[in-house]
């Protein structure tokens, strides 16, 4: 309780309301425009946080994160666009139920459903505190070390299809961090004799160029869409109603946001995917999924919004980012030095509560702006993609030049623009490269502490987290490994036919008498049993 | 609605061969340039704390992984469809431009008449030409002065052309605008 209050006493200040307050609209005003989303408003707004208390900056930010699911359903759900890249899977049930003329009640849904899995996810993380707090000091270099390499490994198997591909991008993300001076030894490494590159690349230049500047580009060189907005009757809390109708929906799909959020490099898409398909294998009407279900849009969406509050436990409890947007709240942090890890719980356990109470009160303003301000919200989706691109390159420009006045760290970013426009227009993956460089500093100087400590290398591994980690990542491998063996195999392109006189030629090869043998036993074992049955 | 549906990105294939060639021969000059852009320290304690070490893995992990995956495309070697796919990447070059320019004139012009004149003459360039178009570009590049450098404060100098003003709002514009 004193813990609580202390908390409350954080939260109330002139600063951190408004903060909360322009988060929350923010958030949701952003996720309804398709074509910006969090991490482009999150990257732009960063350095101006920079200025602000850790808590106001923090709860900035962590606002817009939370809330732009909210309204990314609003276009996912009525125009079939997805506000924000995770709403793309509301799209599937939210906009058959817009076309029968049921959006409002897809609506209301929608942030009933997103309601729960935020509160829920908050409650969980309220509850784990007290664990977290016991287990995080448990991490030291080792635990960390591996923490991280797992979050890496995480980070390239989430990326089916794409693997070899997400497994480069996070080794350039680590090859980035690299460049400049050595911390240990204060050798230069790859600056190519350029003072410039001397005090390395820096995280949030490098996260401008690829989200917003490459946002920029891509708005700026597409063709504006006509959006018609379609009519749709209904109450916006009927959802509310509804939802109750479905609660194991509802906390299975929320506990998956939560899972899945809590693990490093796995985030919102796999959460979704889990709750989406055990929804449809748990429900009584699973052909209904992707044509207008009710149960599929909250399995959507209640999981969604579960994943922004587990996504800050690893990121508070360890230091260690799971996904783009956790990576970028980690140099808020490093700002301010607050250093998120072991020691934040056992020394600003207040500041951390401060940061969970803010979250629970953000998804009560979300939905109270929401109910009211839907009708206006919509409009938000008519505004042209190429002019757009002309704010989001303005405002850009505010992040980049903001963080030390330099025309060099625009043009970097510039040049991770581009890369981010050819990554987006090849539809690869950008956030290995984010976590590869937050990840791959951690990992630098966790091997580095840790293995001076060490004389035999199984001692690395001698403690009981060490060593479930090491075991955990030997498992991802080893079965990661084999799943791409076995995909790799040639396709059988053979007839029926041929596969059949194939198999029975290999059954019958070397043991034809058997073969026959067993033939003969088992025609006598059929007419016996039929002399039995007559 | 298939299982790999739901969780599989696909990827355009088009460009992508001459995307994958282009980062693994860099990536391969790269790591070629190692003994000379890095430092072996002989007097480290352990193989982590080699300056060199984490530079290797990265540059390593990118030219095996780079390199399978061009080795593991159906297609190896580009087509028309691939450089047309290039020709689009170079679109976005005329807006780098612009914002270079932006980037280069702001400490000299200012951050507020900069903004105006970008915002509208690159919504001017962008097709939209109607006046609401023009009006509603200028209130944005006025509101994200007020907003960022007004309100928030944030670190973007003042203009020397602000030089030139009266001392009584000098010092306004150079904190404010």
């Amino acid at each position: 309780m004193e813990m609580v209050s202390a908390a409350l006493d954080v939260l109330w200040r002139w600063d951190v309301a408004l903060a909360l307050l322009v988060g929350s609209i923010g958030g949701v005003a952003i996720g309804a425009i398709p074509g910006v989303g969090p991490a482009v408003a999150i990257a732009i707004l960063l350095p101006a946080t920079f200025s602000m208390d850790p808590i106001v900056g923090l709860t900035l930010l962590l606002g817009i994160y939370g809330s732009s699911m909210y309204g990314g359903a609003i276009p996912a759900i009525l125009i079939n666009t997805p506000g924000t890249a995770v709403n793309a899977l509301t799209t599937y049930d939210g906009f058959p139920m817009t076309q029968r003329g049921e959006g409002r009640r897809a609506l209301s849904l929608a942030y009933s459903a997103s309601f729960v899995g935020g509160v829920f996810s908050v409650v969980c993380l309220i509850f784990l505190s007290p664990v977290l707090a016991r287990i995080a000091p448990m991490f030291g270099s080792r635990e960390i070390f591996l923490a991280a390499l797992l979050g890496i490994i995480l980070v390239v198997v989430a990326h089916r299809g794409q693997m070899l591909i997400a497994a480069a991008l996070a080794g350039l993300g680590i090859f980035l961090s690299t460049v400049g001076l050595e911390p240990a030894a204060y050798t230069r490494r790859y600056t190519f004799d350029q003072s410039w590159l001397a005090g390395g690349i820096d995280l949030i230049v490098v996260v401008l160029g690829l989200f917003a500047l490459s946002q920029a580009f891509i708005l700026m060189t597409m063709d504006d869409e006509k959006v018609r907005l379609p009519r749709s009757r209904g109450s916006l809390f009927q959802g509310f109603r509804e939802l109750a109708r479905h609660p194991r929906v509802a906390a299975v799909s929320s506990s998956f946001g939560v899972l899945m959020g809590m693990v490093p490099g796995v985030g919102e898409f796999t959460a979704q995917f889990m709750s989406y398909t055990s929804a449809r294998k748990l429900s009584k009407t699973p052909r209904s999924f992707g044509n207008g279900s009710a149960e599929g849009l909250i399995a959507s969406e209640s999981a969604n919004n579960a994943v922004p509050a587990a996504a800050m436990i690893p990121l508070l409890a360890l230091g260690i980012p799971g996904e783009a947007l956790t990576a970028m709240m980690l140099s808020v942090f490093y700002v301010h030095n607050v250093v998120p890890g072991p020691g934040l719980f056992q020394n600003e356990m207040d500041f951390v509560v401060a940061l969970y109470m803010a979250l629970l009160i953000l998804n009560v303003l979300v939905v109270i702006f929401l109910l009211i301000s839907t009708g206006w919200l919509v409009h938000l989706t008519r505004i042209p993609n190429r002019f757009l691109g002309m704010c989001i390159l303005l405002l850009s420009f505010v992040g980049v030049f903001s963080i030390r006045n330099s025309a060099v760290d625009c043009m970097i970013a510039g040049v991770f623009g581009l890369l981010g426009f050819v990554l987006k227009r090849l539809n690869l993956p950008i956030v290995p490269i984010i976590l590869g460089m937050v990840l791959g500093s951690i990992m630098e100087v966790k091997l580095r502490t840790s293995l001076a400590r060490v004389r035999d290398p199984l001692e690395f591994i001698d403690r009981p987290i060490a060593f479930i980690l090491f075991c955990l990542i030997v498992i991802i491998l080893g079965s990661t490994l084999w799943r791409v063996w076995r995909d790799w195999r040639a396709p059988d392109r053979r007839t029926p036919q041929k596969k059949a006189a194939r198999s029975f030629v290999t059954r019958i090869s070397g043991r034809s008498e058997r073969h026959f043998e067993n033939r003969t036993k088992q025609q006598r074992r059929r007419r016996f049993y039929d002399h039995l049955g007559s | 609605m298939s299982k790999t549906d739901l969780i599989e990105v696909k990827t355009r294939v088009s460009g992508q061969v001459i995307f994958v060639i282009a980062a693994f021969v860099v990536s391969l000059l790269l790591l070629s340039q190692i003994g000379t852009q890095t430092e072996w320290n002989d007097n480290a304690r352990t193989i982590a704390a080699q300056p060199r070490l984490w530079p290797a893995i990265a540059l390593a992990v990118m030219v095996v992984s780079f390199g399978l995956h061009w080795r593991l495309m159906r297609r190896r070697r580009p087509n028309g469809l691939d450089w047309i796919e290039v020709k689009r990447w170079v679109e976005p070059l005329e807006y780098l431009g612009w914002f270079i320019v932006y980037v280069l004139a702001v400490p000299r012009l200012g951050f507020l008449p900069m903004s105006l004149v970008l915002a509208c003459a690159l919504t001017w360039r962008l097709g939209y030409r109607s006046r609401t178009a023009l009006i509603l570009a200028a209130l944005f590049a006025v509101a994200v002065t007020a907003i960022f450098k007004g309100f928030l404060g944030v670190n973007i100098p003042g203009g020397q052309i602000y030089d030139l003003l009266p001392d009584s709002i000098r010092s306004f514009f150079l904190v404010y605008l």
